[in-house]
């Protein structure tokens, strides 16, 4: 029996996207399904990223997604201290603000414009299998309920991907894994636009408050809490509006967007593939466990899955052996960064804000050519060895 | 502890973001976010970790007697 589709990809985020382009571009028969009602909306993101990696994975920014250009990054210790770093140097999370509502839309439409097939308002609700192999999906849409049968559905359904647990692959997080996120997008501010800025220390408890300027009197304002560091009900709601309250560039701003969310702050996972299935993305928890940042991974992962799934596509084998290519690819690409941050978060988790402090004053007296953890820490550590010597595993 | 008919999840459509931080974070794979609502499943074993993942704090778990 012929099958609906040779790839159906459940989420069109950056990683469902990704994917669906590169492999409808090498011959794929591809249908994304998104459960929302418009790509990108409503925008779940700080949308702050950085240019390095653009062109590996084929992206040219078009106007609209592109929403502001910072000179760099600014860390602010928790004494108020800051420090400012240029992009070049500011590694691979800060650069540019972007325009999520347009810059998924960007990636569905080259995707289409590649043949991809793409359904919104469609939600994936079970997985069809033969034994362990995923052969298609269950879908709720506008058009009824039906089965859609595939060589391989890819699960690109973000934070609260359901879709690998479904296939059996354990995606499920430790509490010291996840950060709860709550975020402004505030106007009639006074903010330094020309840099991104990190609040660091107890202001965010395992983690840190950015502000991200949008123009020269907006920013997306918000925070990020460690699960474990959460205390109240709404507590990471309740830190990000004292945080703006004690902060008078901040405390005359309205708010023009709430966001809220969640991302992985994890070791990368045992295992991304199953038979007939693979998970790409937030899905696939490849999130940055220092940044919280995905996008980037999200897009790199997606070419390396596209890329592969033309190949499985054209071979007629979606077995797991056959997606292990997909396994290896990403791993090399990004696996020992993410492992090394993990561990690094770790620690960093643990730092109390003295430390924080003459972290922030160390680096202001000797500089950092690359805002790297390795970079940071051996600067750090030339100077005064005592403060890293936790760290020392990284040296 | 098993969930059973005598404990409801209240979820204070007022506050939900529809956000799924609560979906991601729940070791049970218990809870999907259907549009704007949230549905639970019986796999919950009551850890209450939802109630503490959400970001605007709009779970609440009703104890009947
Ligand atoms: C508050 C916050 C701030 C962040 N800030 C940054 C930042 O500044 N820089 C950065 O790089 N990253 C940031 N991130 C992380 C970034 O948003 C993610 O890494 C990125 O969106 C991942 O892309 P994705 O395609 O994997 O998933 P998503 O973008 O989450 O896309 C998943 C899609 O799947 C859909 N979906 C889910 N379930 C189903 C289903 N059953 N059926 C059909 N569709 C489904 C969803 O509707 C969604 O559209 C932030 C995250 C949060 C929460
Ligand atoms: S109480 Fe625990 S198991 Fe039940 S839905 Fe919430 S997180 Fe899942
Ligand atoms: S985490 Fe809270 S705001 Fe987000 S979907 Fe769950 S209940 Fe709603």
């Amino acid at each position: 029996m012929k099958r609906d589709y040779d790839i159906v990809i459940v989420g069109a985020g950056p990683a469902g996207s990704m994917t669906a382009k590169w492999a409808a571009k090498n011959g794929a028969r591809v249908l994304m399904i998104e459960k929302r009602q418009e790509i990108g909306s409503p925008v779940r993101c700080g949308e702050g990223i950085s240019r390095a990696w653009h062109d590996s994975v084929g992206l040219k920014l078009d106007k609209k997604s592109l929403a502001w250009e910072v000179k760099g990054a600014k860390l602010v210790a928790p004494n108020g201290t800051p420090f400012y770093l240029g992009e070049k140097m500011a590694g691979d999370e800060v650069g540019i603000v972007i325009d999520r509502v347009f810059f998924d839309k960007q990636l569905a439409r080259e995707a289409i414009k590649a043949g991809a097939d793409l359904q919104l308002k469609a939600s994936a609700t079970k997985l069809i299998k033969e034994g362990s192999k995923v052969v298609g999906v269950h879908v709720n849409s506008m058009d009824g309920p039906r089965d859609i049968s595939c060589g391989c559905v890819v699960a690109a359904d973000g934070f609260e991907s359901q879709v690998g647990r479904w296939a059996g692959i354990d995606t499920s997080l430790a509490p010291r894994d996840i950060t709860t996120c709550f975020q402004y997008r505030l106007t009639n501010i006074d903010i330094e636009h020309e840099y991104c800025e990190f609040v660091l220390g107890s202001k965010a408890p395992g983690g840190y408050i950015w502000i991200f300027p949008k123009n020269e009197d907006t920013a997306n304002v918000g925070i990020g809490m460690q699960f474990t560091k959460l205390h109240e009900i709404a507590d990471v709601k309740k830190h990000l509006d004292k945080f703006i309250q004690g902060d008078p560039r901040l405390r005359k701003g309205k708010p023009l967007e709430l966001v809220s969310g969640a991302v992985s702050i994890c070791a990368p996972i045992e295992k991304t593939i199953g038979d007939g299935v693979i998970l790409v993305g937030d899905a696939a928890r490849q999130i940055d466990p220092i940044t919280g940042g995905g996008i980037s991974n999200s897009c790199k992962s997606g070419k390396v899955a596209g890329e592969v799934l033309a190949k499985a596509t054209q071979e007629n084998d979606f077995s797991e052996k056959s997606l292990m290519r997909y396994e290896n690819g990403w791993r090399n690409l990004i696996e020992n960064q993410l492992y090394r941050n993990w561990l690094a978060k770790e620690k960093l988790v643990t730092l109390p804000d003295e430390t924080f402090d003459k972290v922030i004053a160390t680096l202001n007296d000797v500089g950092v050519e690359k805002m790297s953890t390795l970079a940071i820490l051996k600067a750090i550590g030339d100077k005064y060895p005592e403060l890293v010597k936790e760290f020392q595993e990284f040296l | 502890m098993k969930k059973d008919q005598l404990d409801e999840f209240e979820v204070n459509i007022d506050k939900c973001m529809h956000c799924g931080a609560c979906v991601g974070s729940c070791p049970q794979n218990a809870i999907y976010l259907r549009e704007v609502v949230l549905e639970f499943n019986d796999s919950c074993t009551l850890c209450k970790r939802c109630i503490k993942a959400c970001p605007v704090g709009a779970i609440k778990l009703v104890e009947s007697a």
